[in-house]
This record gives structure tokens, sequence and C-alpha cells, in this order.
């Protein structure tokens, strides 16, 4: 790994959401089809206050709901480029960052799909199988500094990576199931 | 030796054993299962298998007349000739379709791979709530530009106001 890709990868870990220096809300999480979900977000000022607000707020949210390891701002009705990942508990996860808060941010190398099935808040009576990288190198920036970052990663947390990075793109993980046996129904009818 | 294919069909009401007593049924007049596909559509059964053997239709509807006797699963048997399938060939997709219930969404998509010469090899829809889902695996005829079935589809979701995305489907060849 680069030196520059090991000191971003320091700093996302190093990052709290302390950092952010509000306390965050918990709220609403919409649910398809509302079209905010399917439109691509805008583009975030990662300084704006509005904005620092948002991360705090998307990291709040993400703790309260059981089993979640990722949210992205249309997911609480906010069409712009911005989420928030944490994978630290889960066992599928090798490589981590802790807690993270990323704006604008685009996958820029990934490498060794692997398929595994998804869900997904904001589509709760499903979930299907999904062909995605391994690996991922991913670059954004940090909310409140706005410094940019570039790292890489694997396994679990480059599937929450892409999967969230495909919110903000206004796409679901239904947009990329693998064919027409791949969705699951979650819930049944008693 | 006939060997008759038969297509069988069984829908209604779930229940745990349906498809043991089908194919016990089946297994005892010597029929072979060749491709079937069961699912719950709803929480109904929905199973349809296709059996060679040398039974005919009513040996067939008289040994499987037991499971519809009590009047909450409809049994179909019916003759299916050996037909060769359509020829594939061209590019494979997968069709996603997503967007907020409302009569048509099917019909305005399909309509318009069916105007391509497109042929709809695996189709599944599923409605929950407000959200209906639509996920098909697409034969698109060789020579048919990937962007213009895409645009195509694309437009016709969007009159319906639904979201469509197609991309190829990947088969990994070891």
């Amino acid at each position: 790994m680069s030196d520059d890709l090991t000191a971003d990868s320091a700093r996302l870990s190093a990052w709290t959401v302390d950092e952010l220096g509000t306390e965050g809300t918990v709220l609403p999480v919409v649910r398809a089809p509302d079209l905010v979900l399917s439109t691509r977000g805008a583009e975030v000022d990662p300084t704006d206050p509005d904005m620092i607000q948002l991360a705090a707020d998307l990291v709040a949210t993400m703790r309260v709901s059981p089993g979640c390891v990722g949210l992205a701002a249309n997911q609480v009705g906010v069409g712009v480029r911005m989420f928030c990942v944490d994978v630290t508990d889960h066992p599928k996860t090798r490589t981590r960052h802790g807690t993270f808060v990323l704006c604008n941010a685009e996958v820029v190398a990934a490498s060794r799909n692997e398929k595994a099935r998804e869900g997904c808040m904001s589509v709760p009576d499903f979930t299907g199988d999904v062909k995605r990288a391994s690996r991922v190198t991913v670059t954004g920036t940090i909310p409140g500094t706005g410094e940019q970052v570039t790292v890489a990663t694997d396994a679990f947390e480059a599937r929450a990576l892409q999967h969230e990075i495909d919110h903000t793109d206004g796409l679901l993980f239904l947009d990329r199931v693998a064919g027409a046996h791949a969705i699951y129904p979650r819930q049944t009818y008693l | 030796m006939s060997t008759a294919l038969h297509a069988v069909t069984v829908l209604g009401h779930d229940r745990p054993g349906i498809i043991a007593e089908t194919t016990a049924g089946l297994a005892g007049l010597g029929l072979n299962i060749e491709d079937s596909t069961m699912t719950l559509l709803r929480g109904h059964f929905a199973m349809m298998l296709l059996c060679r053997g040398s039974a005919d239709g009513s040996q067939i509807e008289a040994a499987l007349a037991p499971l519809a006797a009590g009047g909450d699963l409809d049994i179909a048997v019916r003759p299916v000739l050996d037909q060769p399938a359509h020829a594939g060939g061209g590019d494979r997709w997968v069709l996603t379709v997503h967007g907020g219930d409302r009569p048509g969404i099917v019909s305005a998509v399909v309509g318009h791979v069916a105007a391509l010469g497109g042929n709809i090899t695996d189709l599944t829809t599923r409605l929950s709530g407000d959200l209906y889902l639509l996920v098909a695996e697409l034969d698109v005829p060789a020579g048919v530009e990937p962007g213009v079935v895409e645009a195509g589809i694309r437009a016709a979701a969007e009159q319906v106001g639904v979201t469509a995305t197609v991309r190829p489907v990947e088969a990994d060849e070891l």
C-alpha cells in the first residue's frame, strides 16, 4: 500500500463523530419507492454547517438502528451525496476504519468480485444476491474539515462502501441483483 | 415405450407435504420429473413440473386426485409437445424495475422488450407495501445495440413512473 493510502487510512480510522462538534438527531428512514432513493444526490460542501449536522444525524440514526452498518443521506430523505459506515462488529469484516462519514465518495479501483446476500433499511421486505468487489479503493471527503482521503479496504467494509456509494448515485441493491431468482422476500404471508 | 411429456401444475393453499404427495403420485406411475419450479406467490403454493413417461394424462390426473380432494388445491395435467426451444444466441441481460405500485408497470416494460424482439427467459415480480419490483432475464437478439435496449426500457419505465436498470448477465466461465 502506498504511503498516502496508509496515511489516509490512519486518518479515517482516527476520525470520530465528536470531531463534528454537534449532537446528532435520530431521523426517520425513508423506504422505497420514495423517489429520493432512486435519484442521484447533489454534490456536498463538506464544510457547510447543515451538512456537518447531517453527518452527525446519519451516525446517530445508524447507531440506534439494530444491525445497521451504513446509512446514506437519501435514506433519511436528503438528496445529497453523503453516507456513514461502521462495520466494526460485523463477523464478515476484515479491514475496518471504525465509524466514519464520507461526502462525494467514489470507487476508484475495484477487484475480486464476490456474491453475497444484502439487505437494506430502505427495502425492508427483501434481500438479494449481489456481486460486488471484495477489494476496493474509495475516495471521498470528510465532513467538517473537508479533507480528501483515499482508502483501500476489503471484505464487508468494501461491500458496505459500494452499497452506500450506490445510494448516493440513486441505486438500490435491487438494481444490482444477479438474476430473477436472486430476490428473496423477508416477510411471511400468513 | 411412450415418452410423452406432460406439464403438471399445482396451485392453491400452502401446507407441508404438497410436493411430497405430488411427486409420490408421479413416481408411482414411473414418471421422470424433468424441469420443475415451485414458489410461494403471496403465500399461495405454485408449482409446475414437466414429467416424462408412459402414463397418459388421465392416469396422472387419477394419481394426483387425492391431493385435490380437500378442495384447496387445483391440479392441471396437460400434454406438452417436444419442440425446439426459442433460439437464443443473443445477448443476455438482467432487468430490474422498481417504483410505486400501479397497474400497467409490467405490461409497459415487457411490451418494449417484445417490440425489440427480446425474449424474457425468467421473471419475478413482487409487491410489498407500495413498492413494486420486477426482475427479469432477457435474451436480446444479436445486433440490437445495448444502448438502444437500455434507453427504450428506461423510457418505457419512466412513462409509468418507475425506474429501470439493465445490465449484462455475469457468468464466470471456469
